[in-house]
C-alpha cells in the first residue's frame, strides 16, 4: 500500500497529525521510548530514598515538563487535583509516626520521622505525576494504546484499556443526559431519604444502559464477524527507533547509574 | 436471498412480539419496514443475522437454513446490518481501524484490509476521515463512517435500522444518494417518507406480529 502518505513514516497517524504544532521535544520521541522512560524514571523514583535524589527526580520532572511544552496552567489544576487528596495524609503523618520529638503544638508529638517521611511522598508523588504529565498526558490514547502493544503487553489488556477510553465518553454523556432529565423535573440534591433513593435509580439505570449498550456492541461486532480474535492493522511493523530515541535512552541510562553510583 | 418461514418470537412469553410472520428479501429488491414503535421491526432485522433466535419458525439465507451461531457468522458477512446508534457500532480507536475490522475478521491479510479501506472509503467520499478518532466524529460523520465499515465486508444484502434518523438535511441527501447508488438488495426499517419514495421497490407494515 504506497498510498499510506510519508507523513506518517514514524510513530502513530495521530502523533503526524500533531506536528504542525511546532514539535516539542518530546513529541519528537516515539511512543514506545516515552512509555519506557516513564516506568524507568516511576521506578527510580519510587526506590529512591534520600530526599537529595527525590529533589533532583522533581528538578528533571519539570524539566521534562518544560521540554514536552505542557499548557502549565492545566497542569496545575491537575495537580491541585493530587495535592488536594494528599494533604490529609500528609499532614497527620509528623502527628502519627512515632520517633525525635521536634515540637509539641496543643500537645501533639511532631516527629521528625514523619516530617521527613511526609517530605518523601510530596517529592516523590510530584515528582511521578509531572514526569507521566510530560510524558504520556501528551500522547494521544491511541496512540499509548498501540505503543503498549508494541512493547508486547498483553492484547487483551490493552482492548480492554483502547475499549474503556472509548466508551467512558459515551457513559459520561448518559450519565450527563439522565442527571439534566432529573434536573429539568426540578430535582435538587438536599437531605432525605427521597434524594437518595432518586440517585439510587440514577446509578441503577446506568448500570442497565452500560450493561445493554455492552450487549450492543457484541452484536455490532459479531455482525462483522467477530469471534473472539482481534486483529491490529497497525502493519507498519517495528520500526527501528530513531536516532533522538537512542540519544535520550543513552542519556537517560547514564543519568540512572550516575544517580546510582553517586549513591544519592 | 433470506426468507423468514412462520417465525415467532417473544422476550417475554406472555407478549410475543412476532407471531408466525413471514417475509422474504429477493435478489435486487429494497423494502421499506415501517410499524409503530415497539412493534418489533429491529427484532426483524436481528432475527435475519441470528442475533436473536426464533422461538418457533425457519430462517432460511443465501440458500441453507441457519439454525447455530456457526450458521449465522457466514450470513452476517453477507447481510451487512447497520446499526440504530452509531456509538455502538464504532468501537475501534480509529477510522481506519473500524472499517479494518471486518475485513480482518474475514481472514484478509492487513494489505488486503487497508486497500479495502482506502476503496470503500474513497468511493463514499470520506478519504479524508481515515485516520481520525471515532469518538469525536460529528453525528452524520459517524453514521457514514459505520455505513462504511459495514460494506467494507464486501456484502450482498444490507440491513438498516433507521438510517436517517436523527441526521441533518445535508447528510441525509447524502446518504439517500449512496443507499440509492448501491446495487444491493435490502431492508430498511424507517418511518422516513423521503426513504420510502427514493428507496423502496415494496413496502411492508408490522402490525401486530405479522406483516401485511
Amino acid at each position: 500500500m504506497s498510498v499510506i502518505p510519508a507523513a506518517r513514516a514514524r510513530g502513530s497517524a495521530l502523533d503526524a497529525a500533531r506536528a504542525g504544532e511546532g514539535r516539542a521535544l518530546v513529541a519528537r520521541l516515539d511512543p514506545r521510548s516515552r512509555v519506557l522512560l516513564a516506568v524507568a524514571f516511576t521506578g527510580a523514583v519510587v526506590l529512591a530514598e534520600s530526599l537529595s535524589a527525590l529533589s533532583i527526580a522533581l528538578g528533571v520532572a519539570i524539566g521534562l515538563a518544560l521540554l514536552a511544552r505542557l499548557p502549565w496552567r492545566l497542569t496545575l489544576r491537575r495537580l491541585l487535583a493530587l495535592e488536594g487528596f494528599m494533604l490529609v495524609v500528609l499532614a497527620l503523618l509528623p502527628f502519627t509516626v512515632p520517633g525525635r520529638i521536634l515540637a509539641e503544638p496543643l500537645g501533639f508529638g511532631l516527629s521528625a520521622e514523619g516530617l521527613r517521611q511526609a517530605a518523601q511522598i510530596a517529592l516523590r508523588a510530584n515528582a511521578v505525576a509531572v514526569a507521566l504529565a510530560a510524558l504520556l498526558g501528551s500522547l494521544e490514547v491511541v496512540a499509548l494504546g498501540r505503543a503498549l502493544a508494541r512493547l508486547g503487553a498483553p492484547s487483551r489488556l490493552v482492548h480492554l484499556f483502547l475499549f474503556t477510553v472509548r466508551y467512558i465518553g459515551v457513559l459520561e454523556q448518559e450519565y450527563g443526559r439522565l442527571r439534566l432529565a432529573m434536573r429539568a423535573r426540578a430535582f435538587r440534591p438536599g437531605p432525605g431519604l427521597h434524594c437518595w433513593t432518586s440517585l439510587g435509580h440514577l446509578f441503577g439505570m446506568l448500570l442497565v444502559r452500560s450493561l445493554e449498550r455492552a450487549e450492543r456492541i457484541d452484536a455490532a461486532m459479531r455482525c462483522r464477524g467477530f469471534t473472539g480474535r482481534f486483529h491490529l492493522l497497525d502493519d507498519h511493523g517495528p520500526e527501528r527507533p530513531g536516532a533522538l530515541d537512542l540519544g535520550v535512552g543513552a542519556a537517560s541510562t547514564a543519568a540512572l547509574l550516575l544517580v546510582v553510583g553517586l549513591g544519592l | 436471498m433470506i426468507r423468514l418461514e412462520a417465525v415467532t418470537f417473544a422476550y417475554e412469553p406472555a407478549h410475543p412480539v412476532l407471531e408466525r410472520l413471514d417475509f422474504h428479501l429477493a435478489e435486487g429488491e429494497r423494502v421499506v419496514l415501517n410499524g409503530a414503535n415497539g412493534a418489533g421491526k429491529t427484532t426483524v432485522l436481528h432475527l435475519m443475522v441470528g442475533l436473536v433466535r426464533p422461538g418457533s419458525g425457519r430462517i432460511v439465507a443465501f440458500g441453507r437454513e441457519r439454525r447455530s451461531e456457526a450458521d449465522f457468522v457466514e450470513v452476517r458477512a453477507q447481510a451487512g446490518l447497520l446499526f440504530q446508534d452509531a456509538d455502538d457500532q464504532l468501537f475501534c480507536p480509529t477510522v481506519a481501524e473500524d472499517v479494518a475490522f471486518g475485513p480482518l475478521n474475514q481472514g484478509k491479510s492487513r494489505a488486503e484490509a487497508r486497500a479495502i479501506v482506502h476503496e470503500t472509503l474513497a468511493a463514499l467520499g470520506l478519504e479524508e476521515l481515515e485516520q481520525r478518532v471515532t469518538h469525536k466524529l460529528s453525528g452524520g460523520q459517524r453514521r457514514l463512517v459505520s455505513l462504511a465499515a459495514v460494506l467494507a465486508m464486501r456484502p450482498r444484502a444490507l440491513l438498516l435500522d433507521e438510517p436517517t434518523n436523527a441526521l441533518d438535511e445535508a447528510t441525509r441527501e447524502r446518504l439517500l444518494a449512496i443507499l440509492d447508488s448501491l446495487p444491493l438488495a435490502m431492508v430498511v426499517v424507517s418511518h422516513d417518507g423521503e426513504v420510502r419514495e427514493r428507496l423502496a421497490t415494496r413496502q411492508v407494515r408490522l402490525v401486530n406480529g405479522r406483516l401485511e
